[in-house]
C-alpha cells in the first residue's frame, strides 16, 4: 500500500540515517525527548538525595551497597554504549550484518545489566528487608534505579524488535534512522548510569 | 570512467573518515574506563576525606557524561547546535530541580 | 476536506476521518472540541461554585462535593480546556505560519490528541464512579496520599495519560519549527505565534516529567504504600511541593504564552502595521520562559523555606515584569499610529492589555514574600490568577477563534453576536474577579465551602456570583454563534483580514496539503512583503513536484484507549486483583500497537503533480 522508491536507492548516502527528511525528523526528536529525560531523572536524584538518610531504623546506604557488583553493572553498560557505537560506525560503511551483530553484543550486555540488578534487588529484598516500602529511603532508592532498569528493559525490547523486523530486510533509508534514534536513547542511559552510580552508591558508600 | 573512479575516491574518503572517528571513539572509551577506575579507587580505597571526595566523584561523573555526549553521541559534529542546546537547557532545568529538592526541603 | 455541502460524504465518512485523522488541521479541530466541551464542564463546575457562595453558610452543596468542585474547576481548566484549546490553535495555526505542509510527526500528533481525550474522559468518569478526586487541583501530599476513596487515583491517571500526551505535543512541535520551515523563513522572521508556539513547547518540555515524577510518586505512596511522603517511615511532604511547582510555575508560562505570541499577531494584523519591536519580543519571551523557571517557591513562600530561599524566589519573581512590561508596551506601540480596525478578535486584544496588566501587578504584590504571608490562601490569590489566566489565556483564546476561524473552517464567525459575547463576559469576568481582591485583603480564606455571616464578605460574594452569570451568558452566545456560523456565517475567502503572515495565502479552509509548492520567503511578515509590491501571492521556494503525505491510522486511538482502560486497572486493582486483567491487558494492547507501528511499513504516499498543476490552474482563474 505505501512504498517509496526513494527509500531504497542502489548506493546508500555517507550518513543514511540523516538523509532523508523523517530521518532528520527522528533525529531531532528523540534529541528532544532525551532533555525531557534530563529533567526526568533529575527530579529522581533530588528525591533521592533529599531522602537517602531517611532510613527509618532499616540499613543505610554503607550497609547496603556492594561496589564489585556495581562495577560489574558499570562495565556491562559503558562497554555496550562502546559496542553500539562500533554498530553505528558499520552502520555508516552500509555493512548490515555487522551492525547486526554489534547491536546484538549490545543487547546481550544490557541483559547482563539487567541480571545483575534484578539479582543485586533481590539480594537486598531477602537478606536485608530492604524494600520499595520500608523507609522513604527504600522508596527512593528503588524509583530512581527501578526507572532506570526499566529504560535499560524498554530499550533492549526495543531493540529486539528492530532486530527482528529488518534481519532480513538489510539496511536502507527507511530503518537507518530506527537504528541510530535507538543508538542515541541507548546511549543517554549510560549517561544516566554515569550518575546513578556516582551519586547512590559511591556517595552512598563515602561516610 | 572517470566518474567512476571519483565515486570510488569518495567513499574511500568516507570510510577512512569513519575509521579515524572510530579511533577516536575507542580512545574516548578507554578514557571513561579510567575516569570510572578513579572514581571506584578512590571510594573503595577510603584514601581521601569525604569533602574531597565528592568533588571529585562529580567531576569524574561530569567528564565522563561529556565525552559521552560529545563523543560517542557526537554532539561535537555540525548540525547538533541545536540539541545540544536544548540539552543544556535540560541540564539548567535539572540543576534547579536539584537544587530545591536537594538544598531547601529539608530545615 | 473542507465539510461544505458540496462534499457528499456521510457521517459514518466524517467520522472515521477524524477518528484516523493525523493532519495538523483536523487534529487542531479536535482539540479545539475536546478542549471546548471540557471548558464547558469546567464552567459548569465554576458556576456550582460560585452558587454555594451566593450566600453565607449556604447548603447548596455539600462540604465534600464542593471539595471536588474546586479540585475539578481547576483541573479541568487548566489540563482539559487550557492547554488543549492552546495546542489546538498552535496545530492550527503553527505549520501553515511557517509553510509547511504538517508536523514533523503526524502520528504523534494524533496520538496526543487522543491520550488527552482519554486521560481527560478518564479524569472525569470518577464523578461517577465514587467522587471526584478532591484534593485540590495541586493535590498535595499528605491529604491526598491519604483522602478515601478513588477520587485522587483518576486524578493521578487521567493526568499521566494526558501529561503524556502534551509532552508529545510538545516534542513536535519543537522539532517541527527546528526542522520544517519554508525555504526563506530564518528564525527571526517567523511570527510572534510561531515563535511562542516553539518557546512554549520547549517549556513543556522540560516541565512535565516533574509532573509525572511527582504523579508517580504519589500513586507509589497510594498504591503500594511506599514511604516518600509518609514522615513516619522519613518521607518528606515539601518534596512533593517542590516537583508540583516546578512544573507548575512553567506550567501557567504555558498557558499564557502562545497567546502573547497570538496578540502580537493580531495587533499587527488590526493596526495594518508591523510589530513594534520584533525582535525585543522574541527575547522577552525567551526571557519569560528562562525566568519562569527559577521562581517556583514563591508558591511556597509560608512552608518555611527560609528568609534567604524566599527573597531570592521573590527578587527573580519580580524580575518577570520586566520583559512582560516590554511586552506591553510594544503592543501599545504597534497600535500607536496604526489603521485600527475593532472587531471581535481585537476587542479580546484590547480587553487582555488592562486585565492582565492589572493580574500582573497582583502578581508583583504576591510575589513579595513577606506581603504573601498576608495574601497566601485568600481570595487575593484566586483573583490574581484569575485575572492573568482568564484575562491572558481565555481572552486570548477567544481572540484566536476569531482571528483564525475563517481559516480552520471558511466562515468568518457573526461579528454582532461576537461583539455581544465580548462584553457580556468581560463585565461579568470583572464583577466576578474584582471584587475578590478585596474581599481576600478582608480574609476570605480560599477553599473554603462556606464563609460566615456578619464579616462583610456577603455583598462582595453576591456580586461575584452575579458576575458568574454573565459569563455564562457571554460562553452561550459564543456557542450560539457557532452554530448560526456554521449554517448562516458569511463564507470566508482566502484572507478575510488583509493579513500579514503565511497561513493567509492559502485558501480557507486551506487543501489538506497546505501548499501547493512551498512559498519562498523573503522577510518578516512574508504575505506583506509580496503585497506591498503588487503581487497577491507568494512566490513558490521549490519546483512543483509529487508531494509527500503521511497516511491515516487508527493506532492513535487505540493506543488511547489502551491505556485508558489499563488506568482503570491501576485505579481499582487495589480493591479487587481482577482489575489486574485490564491492568496488564491495557497496557499490552497499547505496547501492542506501539509495535505494530514500528514494524508495519508506512511510507505515507504521493499525492501527483498533476493534483497539484490542477488546483493551481483553478486557483489562477
Amino acid at each position: 500500500m505505501s512504498y517509496d522508491p526513494a527509500l531504497f536507492p542502489e548506493e546508500l548516502p555517507s550518513e543514511p540515517e540523516k538523509a532523508t527528511l523523517e530521518g532528520q525528523n527522528k533525529f531531532m526528536g528523540l534529541w528532544f525527548f532525551l532533555g525531557g529525560e534530563t529533567v526526568l531523572f533529575a527530579a529522581l536524584f533530588g528525591t533521592y538525595l533529599a531522602l537517602k538518610n531517611s532510613t527509618a531504623g532499616g540499613p543505610s546506604s554503607d550497609e547496603l551497597f556492594g561496589l564489585e557488583l556495581v562495577f560489574l553493572m558499570t562495565m556491562m553498560l559503558l562497554t555496550s554504549s562502546l559496542t553500539s557505537v562500533y554498530a553505528m560506525y558499520h552502520m555508516r560503511n552500509h555493512d548490515f550484518k555487522k551492525m547486526q551483530l554489534w547491536l546484538g553484543i549490545t543487547g546481550l550486555l544490557g541483559v547482563g545489566f539487567l541480571i545483575c540488578e534484578v539479582y543485586e534487588f533481590a539480594h537486598y529484598i531477602t537478606d536485608y528487608g530492604f524494600t520499595f516500602r520500608s523507609s522513604a529511603f527504600g522508596s527512593a532508592f528503588y524509583a530512581i534505579v527501578g526507572f532506570h532498569g526499566g529504560h535499560v528493559t524498554f530499550g533492549i525490547c526495543w531493540l529486539i524488535t528492530l532486530m527482528v523486523r529488518n534481519a532480513k530486510r538489510g539496511l536502507n533509508l527507511y530503518n537507518a534512522p530506527k537504528f541510530n534514534t535507538f543508538s542515541l536513547y541507548w546511549h543517554f542511559i549510560d549517561v544516566i548510569w554515569v550518575f546513578v552510580f556516582t551519586v547512590v552508591y559511591l556517595m552512598g558508600k563515602v561516610t | 570512467m572517470t566518474q567512476n573512479t571519483n565515486v570510488n575516491k569518495a567513499v574511500d574518503f568516507e570510510k577512512q573518515k569513519n575509521k579515524q572517528e572510530m579511533k577516536m571513539q575507542v580512545v574516548s572509551f578507554a578514557l571513561m574506563i579510567v575516569f570510572t577506575l578513579v572514581a571506584f579507587g578512590a571510594v573503595a580505597t577510603g584514601a581521601m576525606q569525604k569533602i574531597f571526595i565528592i568533588p571529585i566523584l562529580l567531576v569524574m561523573a561530569i567528564i565522563q557524561v561529556a565525552f559521552q555526549f560529545y563523543y560517542f553521541m557526537h554532539g561535537k559534529e555540525d548540525g547538533h547546535g541545536i540539541p545540544m542546546t536544548l540539552i543544556y537547557g535540560g541540564v539548567w532545568a535539572a540543576l534547579l530541580t536539584l537544587g530545591g529538592l536537594g538544598v531547601i526541603s529539608w530545615w | 476536506m473542507s465539510l461544505s455541502a458540496t462534499e457528499k460524504r456521510g457521517f459514518g465518512a466524517v467520522l472515521w476521518d477524524f477518528l484516523t485523522t493525523v493532519d495538523h488541521k483536523k487534529i487542531g479541530i479536535l482539540y479545539l472540541l475536546g478542549g471546548g466541551i471540557f471548558f464547558l464542564l469546567g464552567g459548569l463546575e465554576a458556576v456550582i461554585i460560585r452558587i454555594q457562595l451566593i450566600t453565607p453558610e449556604n447548603d447548596f452543596i455539600s462540604a465534600g462535593l464542593y471539595n471536588e468542585m474546586i479540585t475539578m474547576h481547576g483541573t479541568t481548566m487548566i489540563f482539559l480546556a487550557g492547554m488543549p484549546l492552546l495546542l489546538g490553535l498552535m496545530n492550527a495555526a503553527m505549520p501553515l505560519q511557517i509553510g509547511a505542509r504538517d508536523v514533523s510527526f503526524p502520528f504523534l500528533n494524533a496520538l496526543g490528541f487522543w491520550l488527552f481525550m482519554f486521560g481527560g474522559i478518564l479524569l472525569n468518569l470518577s464523578w461517577f464512579l465514587g467522587g471526584a478526586p478532591d484534593a485540590g487541583w495541586t493535590s498535595y501530599a499528605s491529604l491526598a496520599v491519604n483522602t478515601p476513596g478513588h477520587g485522587v487515583d483518576f486524578y493521578i491517571a487521567g493526568l499521566q495519560i494526558a501529561g503524556a500526551g502534551t509532552l508529545m505535543g510538545g516534542i513536535n512541535f519543537i522539532a517541527t519549527i527546528v526542522n520544517m520551515r519554508a525555504p526563506g523563513m530564518t528564525y527571526m522572521r517567523m511570527p510572534l505565534f510561531s515563535w511562542a508556539t516553539f518557546i512554549t513547547s520547549i517549556l513543556i518540555l522540560f516541565a512535565f516529567p516533574a509532573l509525572t515524577i511527582n504523579l508517580f510518586l504519589l500513586m507509589f505512596d497510594r498504591m503500594f504504600d511506599t514511604a516518600f511522603f509518609d514522615v513516619a517511615l522519613g518521607g518528606n511532604t515539601i518534596i512533593y511541593q517542590h516537583l508540583f511547582w516546578i512544573f507548575g510555575h512553567p506550567e501557567v508560562y504555558i498557558l499564557i504564552l502562545p497567546l502573547f505570541g497570538l496578540f502580537s499577531d493580531v495587533f499587527a494584523t488590526f493596526s495594518r502595521k508591523r510589530l513594534f519591536g520584533y525582535t525585543a519580543m522574541v527575547f522577552a519571551t525567551m526571557l519569560i520562559a528562562f525566568l519562569g523557571f527559577m521562581v517556583w517557591a514563591h508558591h511556597m513562600f509560608t512552608v518555611g523555606l527560609g528568609p534567604v530561599a524566599n527573597s531570592i524566589f521573590a527578587v527573580g519573581t519580580m524580575a518577570i515584569a520586566v520583559p512582560t512590561g516590554i511586552k506591553i508596551f510594544n503592543w501599545l506601540a504597534t497600535m500607536w499610529g496604526g489603521q485600527v480596525t475593532i472587531n471581535s478578535a481585537m476587542l479580546w486584544a484590547l480587553g487582555f492589555i488592562p486585565t492582565f496588566t492589572i493580574g500582573g501587578m497582583t502578581g508583583v504584590m504576591l510575589g513579595s514574600s513577606v506581603a504573601d504571608y498576608q495574601f497566601h490562601d485568600t481570595y487575593f490569590v484566586i483573583a490574581h490568577f484569575h485575572y492573568v489566566i482568564v484575562g491572558g489565556t481565555v481572552f486570548g483564546i477567544f481572540s484566536g477563534l476569531h482571528y483564525w476561524w475563517p481559516k480552520m473552517f471558511g466562515r468568518i464567525l457573526n461579528e454582532s453576536l461576537g461583539k455581544i459575547t465580548f462584553w457580556l463576559f468581560f463585565i461579568g469576568f470583572h464583577l466576578t474577579f474584582f471584587i475578590q481582591h478585596f474581599l481576600g485583603l478582608m480574609g476570605m480564606p480560599r477553599r473554603y465551602w462556606v464563609f460566615l455571616e456578619d464579616q462583610g464578605l456577603d455583598l462582595g460574594n453576591l456580586i461575584s456570583t452575579v458576575g458568574a452569570f454573565f459569563m455564562t451568558a457571554g460562553t452561550i452566545v459564543f456557542l450560539y454563534n457557532v452554530v448560526y456560523t456554521a449554517f448562516k456565517g458569511e463564507v470566508a475567502s482566502a484572507d478575510p483580514w488583509d493579513g500579514r503572515t503565511l497561513e493567509w495565502a492559502v485558501s480557507s479552509p486551506p487543501p489538506y496539503y497546505n501548499f501547493e509548492q512551498l512559498p519562498l520567503v523573503r522577510g518578516l511578515d512574508p504575505l506583506w512583503i509580496e503585497k506591498m509590491e503588487g503581487r497577491d501571492k507568494m512566490a513558490p521556494g521549490e519546483p512543483l513536484d509529487d508531494v509527500h503525505m503521511p497516511n491515516s491510522s487508527f493506532l492513535p486511538f487505540l493506543m488511547g484507549l489502551g491505556f485508558f482502560i489499563a488506568g482503570l486497572g491501576f485505579i481499582y486493582q487495589v480493591d479487587n486483583s481482577l482489575w489486574y486483567i485490564a491492568l496488564y491487558g491495557g497496557m499490552a494492547f497499547s505496547i501492542g500497537c506501539m509495535i505494530v507501528r514500528s514494524v508495519k511499513d508506512d511510507h505515507g504516499y504521493y499525492i501527483p503533480k498533476e493534483e497539484l498543476e490542477e488546483a493551481l490552474k483553478k486557483e489562477a482563474e
